[in-house]
């Protein structure tokens, strides 16, 4: 039970802090993209297969390539910029805060006491989530359709260049 | 103290959240401050399928459901974030965040 | 966990009592294998027959299809095509598998060894787990899942994934710029792909392969199959899904990001003997697991065509279909020219994306209108018939209407 847990936990962290470590822009992202279908797995184990297949089609599908475009189209060298001479003590401020913030968060992680249900959680089937997604969330589901053409148009506008002005930017 | 599936099923997520954390303050590069905080978002939706599956109500696919929606929402947010980033880039031919700061007074 | 609940070879061979020996053949060869181990290894040994029998089956069909398709092709062109190698050059197959096992494998000097080495190796896997969901037969499905069709086109993303990895790791630019051009076009040739088949899971009312076929049986008149190809928007869907898949296997005529004969292989330049196979294994593989999900989805799975065929075991249906649908594939290669980058990107955005969207209506006017009855039966037939051709000339029309100078913008 707890040794797949493990092992994902293990797939999932692993690749996500040494991706945010490294300088190599693409391989960070493929990094996370690791780490991310990681997590896809930790919902599978969880049960929440629905949520697991659209994981893995939004984000190692969709998102990583938005990044992967984003990296190659912003990138003069293959490195990461050179870090400005104040960054060591930004990066040390960093770590400590987010240090602090974990402490924290697993303190009160650990004194807790959390119930576990007893009985093992059904699978949900795809059906009823559809169902509640069109009974009671309708509204959440429009905006959400609302949202990502918003956003889509908006991110057509923000990287689209004007082809007839000036000309596009080289 | 006993160690519940539920209490590592959170400190995975909030190591996962402290990943991105680090990587969103001190990382200077506009496309790897948006990655961590995707990993935040992400560790966000483990919780919520944490508890969604040792909460007391499992067959109410409502965890499930909210997850889908933060999908969604971080899926817009890369989409307009990255195109963000690829303005930038024209502008100022760098993606240092720290170059860009033609609003600051 | 996940085992125990999608697997129990026993109880499936229990459930298939009803059938013919033949039917039930495969199961039963597997449960006899499985059954000479010890109980707690029998999901594990059923599991592993299974991926054998997947990997061996469709690696002799690529093997079989390499050489049909030079065949077909040969005869096409009016040229014999491979007739030294054994009798009428069926041995060309392992002729070739030899010469691509023996070749020296030449990695750039400059090239990022890790991901140039694993980029076939990824697609290769990841364009095999699609067949993991495929319904083979009646009682043939390897992981019956809820969300199948989800799975499918989850584990397909991930080969946009591989082609990058092969375009960035060959440090070349021009496998760079061609492996940006083909996720551009794998991209926007998946947006058709998955509208196409809303409409089916809409009124199957399921994402589960085996809800979707069994959502088509049955016989309209007595003899015509209600498989979702013979409705308006069903056929519209099949057409439009058909034209998607193309694209996504980079089948000619959309072929681009190789090209073999006008650019240098794209993504694929650098790379050359066993890796270059995987990479040609892998698109074929990705060809017959797109032609099995369209078997599943429009022309009703492993189901027979007419109803005294029934005796027929289901895998020799679904093995026939494929082979249709493949030799069409061949057919298209030999037939069509293949077309510049931005016809092909105008297709899929201003021709088949709108297309399957206003398909989604018509198939849900058709799934409102399944009272209707007698002459209204008709009436609901000829809208429905309308509602495909109308946007199907009026875009059409849009399409063809752009014969001006290109211009050049990021060349």
């Amino acid at each position: 039970m707890t040794i797949p847990f493990l092992i994902i936990a293990f797939v999932t962290l692993v690749p996500a802090a040494v991706a945010m470590a490294l300088r190599n822009l693409i391989h960070s992202s493929l990094l996370l993209i690791a780490s991310w279908a990681g997590i896809a797995a930790f919902y599978f184990w969880a049960g929440a297969e629905f949520v697991a297949f659209a994981q893995v089609l939004v984000y190692v599908g969709a998102v990583s390539m938005i990044v992967l475009f984003a990296v190659l189209l912003t990138r003069h060298t293959r490195i990461d910029a050179g870090l400005a001479p104040d960054s060591i003590g930004r990066a040390l401020a960093g770590l400590l805060a987010g240090g602090a913030v974990f402490g924290v968060l697993l303190g009160a992680v650990l004194s807790t006491p959390l119930r576990v249900g007893a009985k093992a959680a059904a699978q949900v089937p795809v059906k009823r989530l559809g169902l509640e997604l069109m009974n009671h969330h309708t509204i959440a589901l429009l905006a959400i359709g609302i949202l990502l053409t918003v956003s889509l148009l908006g991110a057509v506008v923000l990287a689209a260049t004007d082809s007839k002005g000036k000309g596009a930017t080289p | 103290m006993i160690l519940t599936p539920l209490h590592l099923c959170l400190i995975l997520s909030s190591a996962l959240f402290c990943i991105g954390l680090i990587g969103a303050l001190t990382r200077s590069n506009a496309i790897l401050v948006l990655l961590g905080i995707e990993l935040m978002l992400n560790a966000a939706n483990i919780n919520f399928i944490a508890f969604w599956r040792y909460g007391p109500n499992p067959e109410a696919g409502t965890g499930v459901l909210f997850v889908v929606f933060a999908i969604g929402v971080a899926a817009a947010e890369a989409a307009v974030g990255l195109a963000l980033v690829i303005a930038i880039y024209r502008h100022q031919r760098s993606i240092r965040l720290q170059d860009a700061r033609l609003l600051k007074g | 966990m996940i085992g125990a609940t999608s697997f129990s070879p026993l109880l499936l061979a229990a459930g298939a009592g009803a059938d013919s020996f033949l039917e039930r053949l495969p199961l039963v060869i597997r449960d006899t294998v499985a059954g000479v181990f010890p109980a707690p290894l029998q999901w594990l040994v059923g599991s592993t027959l299974s991926i054998v029998a997947i990997v061996a089956i469709f690696g002799g069909i690529f093997a079989g299809l390499t050489l049909v398709e030079r065949k077909m092709l040969g005869r096409i062109q009016n040229r014999p095509g491979p007739n030294r190698t054994g009798p009428m050059g069926l041995l060309q197959p392992i002729a070739d598998g030899i010469k691509a096992l023996t070749k020296e494998d030449i990695v750039p000097r400059s090239a990022d060894h890790l991901l140039h080495y694993l980029a076939p190796v990824a697609l290769l896997a990841f364009s095999i787990l699609t067949f993991a969901v495929i319904p083979f037969g009646r009682n043939l499905v390897p992981l019956e899942l809820d969300a199948a069709v989800l799975y499918f086109f989850a584990a397909g993303a991930a080969s946009e994934l591989a082609i990058f990895m092969a375009g960035w790791a060959s440090r070349n630019k021009f496998s760079l710029l061609a492996a940006m051009r083909a996720l551009a076009q794998l991209i926007s040739y998946e947006l058709p792909l998955l509208l196409s088949f809303v409409p089916i899971i809409m009124l199957a009312g399921t994402l589960s392969m085996t809800g979707i076929i069994d959502a088509q049986a049955g016989w309209q008149l007595g003899f015509i199959p209600r498989w979702y190809i013979f409705t308006p928007w069903g056929f519209a869907a099949f057409v439009i899904f058909l034209i998607a898949a193309l694209a996504e296997s980079n089948r000619s005529p959309f072929d681009l990001p190789e090209a073999e004969s006008e650019l240098i292989a794209g993504h694929l330049t650098e790379y050359s003997g066993f890796k270059y196979a995987l990479f040609f294994m892998a698109e074929y593989f990705g060809m017959i697991a797109l032609s099995g999900m369209a078997i599943t989805l429009f022309l009703g799975g492993w189901r027979a065509p007419l109803p005294f065929l029934e005796f027929i075991p289901s895998y020799a249906w679904f093995g026939a279909k494929l082979l249709v649908l493949l030799l069409f594939f061949i057919w298209i290669r030999g037939t069509f020219p293949r077309l510049r980058i931005d016809q092909l990107t105008r297709l899929a955005w201003k021709f088949l994306v709108p297309l399957a969207l206003v398909n989604l209506g018509t198939a849900a006017f058709w799934s409102l209108t399944s009272g209707w009855s007698g002459a209204l039966q008709l009436v609901r037939w000829a809208l429905t018939i309308a509602m495909v051709i109308g946007p199907f000339v009026l875009l059409g029309r849009g399409l063809s209407g752009t014969h001006r100078p290109r211009t050049y913008r990021y060349a």
